[in-house]
């Protein structure tokens, strides 16, 4: 093997010495721009080849998605207005007065068979957890780490009680959805799952095991749901779900699972404490029960948008098609350049 | 404005500074402050310094400050670095020539010091291939004449050896006598005209007498030439460190900008407005929804009294969440192309002259683009469309014309028998070749003599007499000269040089035969400035209608006198030249106007005519440029007729029936004027015939048209395609350059010689033909090539693909940008319009700084038609020309583009993710990766080819935005723990993808 090695060697050497004799650069095909490179020339054919397959591909993709959108059944029953009696004019004293019971009792009814396991969520709309004073008012620090307990930076405006460290501090927190729902299938009781609706990466490694909550809700304003303080947050799933911030102002949060299949024409009842505030600012409020599919929840646009890419695929590819063959035009003709054509013209 | 310089004498060395040179920038200390300061008088740079500094401002910032400060920080470390780099380079090249030892005289004896002590009046020994380490007036040399020759290459490139002689009052001064030597210079302030040197000296007693003696820049030697053929040397230091000729030279040209860097500055300013627009609708917008709406969001809690600048916090948060509207990597971007545009104009084989191992060279390496945009050439004729080999062809001699025949008069019988026979006319034309020069005849030890010649005109003639037998053979500094003819050794003495000048475009010798003692003067110069100084009575129809002729076949034309003067005549002259030679003031004026009173009644013995042929392959590339749509202007200070031959002979104008030569001459103002309104008259006419028209015009005549018609000189140089301007001087064709580039034409000069080196500086694009005439207009211009024909190359191939690539570079990086930016202002709709950044701060910095500058930076490699194609259909460099591939309208559908895929990106991702998808850190990267592919589709499907680099640098980005998001995913603290996982396990986050990257079909 030493053989190759001396020859490279003396390659080289021999290399160094012709570049050093002259004062000129070795050329090679970078230097000279003259890499081997693939040139693809968008001819007629390859426009229309390119414009077929990808109907091809979605088109079918497009049925899917919708067929899968289609197969989830949902329920949605918008609840706030519904929820607040008549005679009610001012439903923001009535929400904001907490001497009053505000259980609401809702039916639903079943529209086909659902498929355990049926996903509850409440669907909040036109409220703005993307703000910017509110989605930065949180601190992941003092979730995470007891020791950390008095660190509070940009938690304002809820940072303290009274000097105290409020735990968890942030407008985040302070304001976490507390209406709750109790179920009832014809007329047994509905158990509802509420294990396992935070992610766990969030459960592990955001909030702590061992981090209670601590001055919390003890301002004159409540703001939404109470945490017992005898749970780590880490367990305080609800608290969990609320603070994995909605990027929209329409979103529907993960309330808890029902592992029961449901019958067509089933009636639901439930019961529910209507006890948070969205009269102030418009916002609507729904309970939804849904299942999902390989794609997710009830979504018609993923399907609809591949269906109309692909239809304009083929469209386009048939437009071409019929443009070829009328007005073909010769590939690398000349007289197409500007210059030829005006001098023709002259 | 005189400075005094005492020989010898240390009372008076303090006067002035010492020989440190200092070429460096910065010193340690200053460096910082004068460096940020220089970068920050650029508008980008004071621009992202006032965001980075928003960003410190927690209650308004949307991302990290680091998102700003890191990139900005690298990027001015960088520069900083460079420019550190360099100057620590300059810093030990300096220490080098500071610490270098030298010999001077000190109380009498010689001292071995630094250079850098060297003061004003020391006296500076130097020996043979020394460098000299600063501006020396000559005092003695080794040699008996008191001449020494030196090098100037490094001064201004010319590589023939120059001769320098000591002042007559110093002669004869043995090296005892130069140590002890006192006396005074009187000479002007530093200045850097490496031409001239007007002083005087005068030495004191006991030293010879104390007359004032004149010096010249011949008595002179100057920082970095070097010292050749001669033992030693010794001078007086009269200019030190970096108040030499050399030194005051130096500045720092203006650097120049493309047309291109003009058209991004400008977008810049655009996107700069609209930023400030969106800023002050979106800022408003979001006080008034902050006041009737977010109020009402008890969640939010909004305090009712705030302080009065919470009114700015909103607009302020949109300014910063827009600041990444203008990118910050451009500039390092186009930094990075541009020198590799420069670096393929070095390395290319193509334009690499083999015949005299030049490679082409980019001096300046910002300006590539520009080379795509030339509309006018203006070029130098000797030397840079000819080959600059002047040949002896032709000869008048008494009405005879030699070489008629053969083309070669050297071989013509006639001439060589008239010799034989010593025919007297024949003599004294071929005495007058050899004598009247400044040639230095260098005889080498087998015998042979060769020449050294400032003037390729000047070498030939010297060549063709001696190959006629009269062999210049020795010259001694400024006296003695030796000639052979026919075996017999005639000596002359040169008594004076009357030195050629541009005004003067003559020269003339005045010798006494050794002899005889007679004494004669000698003259050659331009037919013009000859002939009317003719004797009374002297025929000289013959030597018009010899020049006209000769003019025709392009030949360059010299025209030779003699006069015999008497003594009494001589002397009285003599002392009026020496009185004129040494004037402080004016000396130039004065000399030529003493020389005139020599010079006439001459004797004319005949015309010389030398041949200049066209270099290879010029007349093709001219064809081949003005098909490309480029305008062609001819400057030269040869002769029109002379002129216009060679404008014919390389395809610059067409002859008669296709191409008509419209002339502009006259000798007065109105004759100028009339014939200027003529010529516009027939161009305006005729401009609409596919007829090509061209102008001539002289030197004298341009004088007058620049001074008094400029206005419609400018509209006739707008309506003609090419011009030939004669006998132009260097400060016209700078001129020349100056009125095209004020009608907003982009020009290129090209030029070999020093003449065309203020042309060079002026234009856009200065082009140097490393050539005959040294180095200079190859070291002043931004480019250099070793053959004209070489411009083809230059601009066809690396000047367009140059173009086409910044062009597309540039444009991409504000659409990448926009394309960021506009997803933002949208998600801002959806976010209450308070200014919350969809994208982490991570993300953010990664997209501008590294996702989508990469792939793109491959654009260099890029080639939308091969070279030949365009070499073959010149006309494509239209589109160049007039900018088709960056302009408000290109620019404007790149912004279109951006808004049309951010809010398509922005649609597709808040539908798929709606409802219980719509987390915030999914979302947002959904978002961002339906950007990064639609990046990678952009960039793949603007380029033209693609070679392995392109594919790399695309795919392997695409898949390092998935690897490096992917490692961020499983940090614990990061914000977007878990998500690329969970993202990359859900099929409609693929399918998401697919149909974001589909919208660019559409």
């Amino acid at each position: 093997h030493s053989c190759p090695m001396v020859l490279r060697i003396a390659e080289l050497t021999s290399f160094g010495a012709g570049a050093s004799a002259s004062t000129h650069q070795p050329n090679s095909k970078f230097t000279q721009q003259e890499l081997p490179a693939c040139k693809p020339i968008l001819t007629p054919k390859w426009v229309i080849s390119v414009f077929l397959l990808v109907g091809v591909i979605f088109v079918p993709i497009g049925v899917a998605s919708l067929l899968a959108s289609n197969k989830v059944v949902e329920i949605v029953d918008r609840y706030d207005d519904a929820c607040v009696p008549s005679n009610v004019t001012n439903k923001l004293a009535y929400i904001q007065n907490s001497t009053i019971s505000k259980t609401c009792r809702r039916t639903l009814k079943v529209p086909k068979d659902m498929k355990q396991p049926i996903f509850v969520y409440y669907q909040l709309n036109n409220f703005y957890q993307n703000h910017r004073r509110y989605v930065k008012s949180r601190n992941d620090q003092q979730l995470r780490d007891a020791s950390k307990a008095n660190e509070t930076t940009l938690c304002d405006p809820e940072k303290t009680r009274d000097g105290m460290a409020i735990v968890p501090c942030g407008l985040i927190a302070w304001s976490t959805f507390n209406d709750t729902y109790t179920f009832q299938h014809n007329t047994n009781n509905l158990s509802i799952d509420k294990t396992d609706i935070s992610w766990k990466s969030d459960r592990d490694h955001k909030f702590g095991s061992d981090v209670f909550p601590k001055n919390f809700q003890k301002g004159p304003l409540i703001g939404g749901k109470t945490l017992n303080e005898s749970i780590p947050l880490s367990e305080q799933e609800d608290l969990i779900v609320w603070m994995r911030t909605a990027a929209l102002p329409t979103f529907r949060k993960l309330y808890g699972r029902i592992y029961v299949d449901l019958k067509e024409n089933d009636t639901i009842t439930v019961t529910l404490d209507n006890n948070y505030n969205t009269y102030s600012f418009d916002g609507k409020k729904s309970l939804v029960l849904s299942t999902s599919t390989w794609l997710g929840g009830k979504n018609d646009f993923l399907g609809l948008a591949y269906l109309t890419v692909g239809g304009l695929c083929f469209f386009l590819a048939f437009a071409f098609t019929l443009l070829y063959l009328i007005k073909p035009r010769k590939l690398g003709d000349n007289n197409y350049l500007s210059w030829n054509r005006n001098s023709a013209g002259h | 404005m005189k400075r005094f310089v005492y020989i010898n004498d240390e009372s008076y060395q303090n006067d002035y500074c010492d020989n440190q040179i200092s070429n460096t920038k910065y010193t340690l200390w200053n460096f910082l402050p004068k460096n940020l300061w220089e970068q920050f008088r650029r508008f980008m740079n004071q621009y992202f310094l006032l965001i980075a500094c928003l960003q410190l401002w927690s209650l308004i910032t949307p991302v990290n400050p680091a998102s700003t400060w890191g990139p900005l920080i690298v990027i001015f470390a960088v520069s900083a670095t460079k420019e550190a780099w360099d100057d620590y380079n300059r810093y030990i090249s300096d220490k080098q020539a500071n610490e270098k030892k030298v010999w001077i005289v000190k109380n009498g004896a010689r001292k071995h010091i630094q250079a850098q002590d060297i003061r004003v009046g020391n006296i500076v020994w130097i020996r043979e291939n020394e460098e000299v380490p600063c501006d020396l007036v000559l005092t003695g040399t080794s040699e008996p004449q008191g001449i020494c020759h030196v090098e100037t290459a490094a001064l201004d490139g010319e590589i023939d050896l120059k001769t320098r002689v000591i002042p007559t009052t110093c002669i004869g001064l043995d090296s005892e006598q130069l140590h002890k030597i006192k006396g005074v210079i009187e000479c002007p302030i530093p200045d850097k005209d490496i031409r001239r040197f007007d002083a005087n000296i005068r030495l004191f007693p006991p030293f010879i007498d104390n007359d004032i003696c004149p010096l010249t820049i011949n008595n002179t030697l100057l920082q970095s030439c070097y010292l050749r053929n001669t033992e030693w040397a010794c001078g007086v230091a009269v200019y030190t460190g970096n108040e030499t000729k050399l030194g005051m030279s130096r500045g720092v040209p203006e650097p120049k900008l493309t047309a291109m860097d003009a058209m991004i500055d400008k977008l810049t300013g655009a996107i700069f407005l609209f930023q400030l627009a969106v800023v002050v609708v979106l800022g408003s917008a979001g006080n008034v929804w902050k006041d009737t709406e977010a109020r009402k969001q008890w969640y939010v809690k909004y305090d009712d009294d705030e302080p009065w600048y919470q009114i700015l916090v909103i607009p302020l948060r949109f300014e910063l969440l827009c600041s990444i509207m203008i990118p910050i990597s451009i500039k390092v971007s186009l930094d990075f192309v541009k020198s590799m545009y420069a670096k393929f104009i070095d390395w290319d084989e193509e334009i690499y002259d083999q015949e005299t191992d030049t490679p082409a060279h980019a001096a300046n390496t910002a300006i590539s683009e520009d080379l795509g945009q030339v509309e006018y050439i203006l070029t130098d004729k000797t030397g840079t469309l000819t080959e600059n080999k002047m040949i002896f062809r032709r000869c008048c001699i008494a009405g005879t014309l030699y070489g008629n025949e053969s083309g070669d008069a050297l071989k013509d019988i006639e001439l060589l028998n008239a010799v034989a026979d010593n025919s007297p006319h024949v003599i004294k034309f071929l005495t007058v070749m050899a004598l009247c020069n400044t040639v230095i005849p260098i005889k080498s030890p087998s015998g042979t003599i060769s020449y050294k010649a400032q003037s390729q005109d000047e070498d030939a003639l010297v060549n063709a007499a001696s190959n006629l037998h009269v062999v210049l053979v020795s010259k001694n500094g400024n006296n003695a000269a030796e000639i052979h003819f026919n075996r017999r050794v005639i000596q002359y003495e040169i008594l004076d040089i009357l030195e050629f000048t541009s005004d003067r475009k003559r020269m003339s010798i005045v010798i006494s035969d050794s002899q005889s003692g007679k004494i004669f003067l000698l003259s050659k110069g331009a037919d013009e400035a000859i002939l009317p100084l003719a004797y009374c009575g002297q025929q000289i129809k013959t030597f018009v209608d010899a020049v006209d002729k000769y003019a025709q076949l392009g030949l360059r034309t010299l025209c030779l006198g003699w006069r015999e003067l008497s003594l009494e005549e001589y002397l009285e002259w003599s002392r009026l030249f020496k009185e004129a030679n040494s004037a402080l003031v004016d000396r130039e004026w004065k000399v030529a106007e003493v020389c005139q009173k020599l010079e006439h009644t001459l004797d004319i013995l005949g015309i010389s005519a030398i041949e200049d042929r066209l270099q290879d392959g010029v007349p093709e590339t001219i064809e081949i440029l003005r098909q490309s749509g480029i305008n062609f202007w001819m400057l030269t200070g040869d002769k029109q007729s002379t002129a216009i031959q060679i404008a014919l002979l390389c395809n610059l104008i067409s002859s008669e029936p296709k191409g008509q030569l419209l002339y502009i001459n006259g000798k007065t103002e109105d004759e100028v004027a009339r014939s200027l309104e003529r010529v516009l008259l027939t161009m305006r006419i005729t401009s609409s015939e596919p007829k090509e028209l061209a102008f001539v015009v002289d030197g004298w005549a341009l004088e007058i048209i620049l001074t008094r018609y400029k206005e419609a000189f400018t509209e006739l140089a707008v309506l003609s395609k090419t011009a030939i301007c004669c006998r132009v001087t260097p400060s016209q064709k700078a001129q020349l350059v100056k009125l095209l580039k004020s009608c907003d034409y982009r020009t290129l000069a090209i030029g070999d010689g020093g003449n065309d080196v203020r042309m060079i500086q002026q234009a856009h694009i200065g082009v140097g033909i490393s050539g005959r005439e040294g180095l200079q207009a190859a070291r002043a211009a931004d480019y250099s090539i070793g053959k004209f024909r070489f411009l083809k190359r230059l601009i066809l191939v690396h000047g367009r693909y140059s173009y086409n690539r910044t062009a597309f570079l540039s444009q991409y990086s504000f659409y990448k940008s926009l394309l960021i930016c506009f997803i933002q202002i949208l998600f801002s709709f959806v976010s209450g319009i308070a200014g919350t950044s969809l994208f982490n701060s991570v993300s953010l910095m990664a997209y501008n700084v590294f996702y989508t500058s990469i792939p793109v930076l491959t654009t260099v490699l890029d080639k939308d038609l091969s070279e030949k194609t365009v070499t073959q259909n010149p006309e494509i460099l239209l589109y160049c020309q007039a900018g088709r591939l960056l302009n408000p309208s290109t620019f404007a559908g790149w912004f279109g583009r951006s808004l049309y895929h951010a809010i398509v990106v922005f649609l597709i991702t808040i539908h798929a993710y709606a409802n219980e998808k719509s987390e915030m850190e999914e979302l947002s990267m959904v978002a961002l990766s339906g950007s990064i592919w639609l990046q990678a589709f952009v960039v793949t499907l603007e380029m033209s080819s693609f070679t392995f680099l392109q594919f790399l640098a695309i795919w392997g980005n695409f898949a390092a935005f998935y690897v490096i998001n992917l490692c961020i995913s499983t940090i614990p603290t990061a914000g977007m723990y878990t998500i690329m996982f969970r993202l990359c396990r859900q099929p409609s986050y693929w399918i998401t993808m697919l149909v974001s990257i589909t919208i660019m079909f559409f």
